[in-house]
């Protein structure tokens, strides 16, 4: 009987909660529509381009012969060396942020650095590496050169979002760690990186997928256009990439060669979809051992 | 004294009623606090010694010159309002405190006649003889068995047959191993609240400590899980050395030997648990026990 009648003394009250709720719903629509429009543009422009053929082939001249192979191979190197640097080293940087320094304005610092380097544009990461990797370290145009940049696009963020999991743990559970007579470490290993783990790997994924994507910091540093061979040694060869050979393909003025970017774009898409896929296997592994 | 012996049958009762039939027959239960070994207290060994302790979280001063002696295999029980430092105190007694950024402690906490806060202290090995169980009940997110496991597993002991008999053990001390015997690998987060609490028990238990400190351990459980926690710190009282804050009165009176009462920072008085219940020596103790205030 009150419900009824402060119900009816807000009317303006229900009327709010569902305009609210469409518009949320029509932000939803929006963004998935603008996603399907690009899709559909890529697939109805690069299906017909896409074979086997396509993937397994050097480029060319000739947009009939030419082919991604080399530019796949690279991006998959760039993303393990990226991989194999910045994931240890963002978590590691991750935890001495979250469990071990002290909160101290050194502490703030550094905080507020990665934060604000997590903004930078990627190119400016690329003329870093120009200058430190190729130049100073005498990496050359290597893939390790490479991936060591990218390491640096996507480190900030792989901090960043590390450091969030890490904090998302209740506190409840280091105190009962820490009063069994836990050591830091044991606490940390045993109980934060289990229940954390989830939300680390979301990050990493993240920013693999975008340091897969990325094209400006790969030019910078020299990555090829044009690559006939597979990179054999890490150090010394060219190597090419799969954002740096779309862009390529996109600038010539035969159309076959768009076709042949669209393609790429596919087979990008497709690399990213089955790294997506890997992370949530992972996750899905690793979730066992914490049971909530 | 009359008073006393009314509470004391209404545990018996409430333990009637719990689902355990193993408690309802445990015998100390019954025991009116007059029938309690309380005379003995000033006689025996002082387990852990507090001596003119202040405590600061930043620049404000949280505790005031408290001085307490703890008897070895008592219920010492900390009463008083909110906000008082009685959980302060007892976070001291464990050094978990040292967790929070900014605290200090001035003065000494001997445990064994040894002062817990002097340089070189191993806090590991000091958490490990004094246990704790909190007021939420924390489980870790993993199986009934790997959370009693875990503290032998940190401390060292790998063989799996030694760590199912600590386990075993550690449940069965906690009264909540004929609750889980079939289900050890279950997440422990399926269990009711107050099975989570006897599993955080047994959790503490299972690194054998001399201390166990308890911060309110029943304040967010029915009155029928009360009854068995309480019981359970009887029965442990004769093994382990208990340190229990509490908000309940009547709980107070129910399981401890002796009782501190804190009020705003200070240790107002300290005694035997049937002294302070029919014949507190200060007037603000009498008004809060008899709940004019707090």
């Amino acid at each position: 009987m009150k419900l009824h009648a402060h119900s009816k003394s807000r009317p303006y009250a229900k009327f709010a909660s569902t305009c609210f709720a469409v518009m949320c719903g029509f932000c939803t629509v929006l963004s998935v529509l603008v996603l399907l429009v690009v899709l559909w543009n890529i697939f109805s422009y690069g299906w017909s381009a896409l074979s086997w053929n396509f993937v397994t082939s050097w480029p060319s001249r000739f947009p009939a012969k030419s082919g991604i192979w080399s530019a796949l191979i690279g991006s998959l190197y760039l993303i393990g060396v990226t991989a194999v640097v910045s994931v240890p080293v963002g978590v590691g940087a991750a935890i001495y942020l979250e469990e071990y320094a002290p909160p101290s304005r050194w502490r703030t610092l550094v905080q507020v650095n990665i934060a604000n380097l997590a903004g930078v544009p990627s190119i400016v990461y690329g003329i870093l590496g120009l200058g430190l990797f190729v130049r100073m370290m005498h990496l050359n145009r290597s893939v390790i050169a490479g991936g060591l940049t990218l390491s640096l696009v996507v480190l900030p963020i792989i901090i960043l979002s590390a450091q969030e999991s890490l904090r998302a743990v209740p506190s409840t559970i280091r105190q009962a760690s820490y009063a069994l007579g836990a050591t830091r470490w044991q606490t940390i290993w045993h109980q934060l990186l289990p229940v954390a783990l989830p939300g680390i790997l979301t990050g990493v994924i993240l920013s693999l997928s975008r340091a897969l994507g990325e094209a400006a910091p790969l030019v910078v540093v020299g990555a090829a256009t044009f690559v006939a061979f597979t990179p054999e040694n890490l150090m010394t060869d060219e190597f090419s990439a799969l954002p740096i050979q779309i862009f390529n393909w996109t600038e010539q003025p035969q159309k076959d060669f768009h076709q042949l970017a669209a393609a790429g774009i596919i087979v990008l898409l497709v690399v990213l979809i089955s790294m997506n896929a890997l992370a949530i296997i992972l996750r899905q592994r690793f979730g066992k051992k914490v049971k909530w | 004294m009359a008073n006393n012996t009314l509470i004391a049958d209404e545990v018996s009762f409430m333990s009637e009623a719990a689902p355990i039939p193993l408690r309802v027959t445990t015998p100390t239960v019954r025991q009116p606090a007059v029938a309690r070994n309380v005379t003995e207290l000033s006689e025996r060994a002082k387990k852990v010694a507090a001596i003119d302790v202040d405590f600061f979280y930043g620049t404000h001063q949280a505790l005031h010159g408290i001085s307490l002696e703890v008897p070895e295999n008592c219920v010492t029980a900390l009463i008083g309002p909110s906000g008082c430092g009685k959980s302060t105190f007892l976070r001291c007694l464990n050094r978990m405190n040292d967790m929070i950024d900014e605290t200090a402690l001035k003065g000494q906490i001997l445990l064994d006649g040894i002062d817990i806060y002097q340089r070189g202290t191993d806090v590991v090995e000091l958490r490990k003889r004094v246990g704790m169980v909190f007021q939420k009940s924390n489980p870790f997110p993993k199986s009934i068995y790997e959370n009693v496991a875990y503290g032998p597993r940190v401390a060292g002991i790998k063989k799996r047959a030694v760590l199912d008999e600590i386990v075993e053990k550690c449940l069965q001390q906690s009264a909540l191993w004929d609750e889980v015997e079939n289900r050890l690998d279950d997440s422990a987060l399926q269990l009711s609240g107050g099975q989570q609490q006897r599993l955080c028990i047994a959790r503490a238990l299972a690194t054998n400590p001399d201390v166990l400190l308890m911060d309110e351990p029943a304040s967010a459980l029915d009155p029928k899980s009360t009854a068995a926690i309480e019981d359970l710190i009887f029965e442990l009282k004769s093994n382990y050395t208990i340190v229990i804050v509490t908000h309940n009165m009547q709980q107070a009176a129910r399981v401890s030997d002796q009782t501190a009462f804190f009020y705003e920072g200070h240790l107002v008085e300290v005694g035997s648990t049937t002294d302070m219940f029919t014949n507190p020596g200060e007037k603000k103790t009498e008004d809060y026990i008899t709940g004019r205030f707090g």
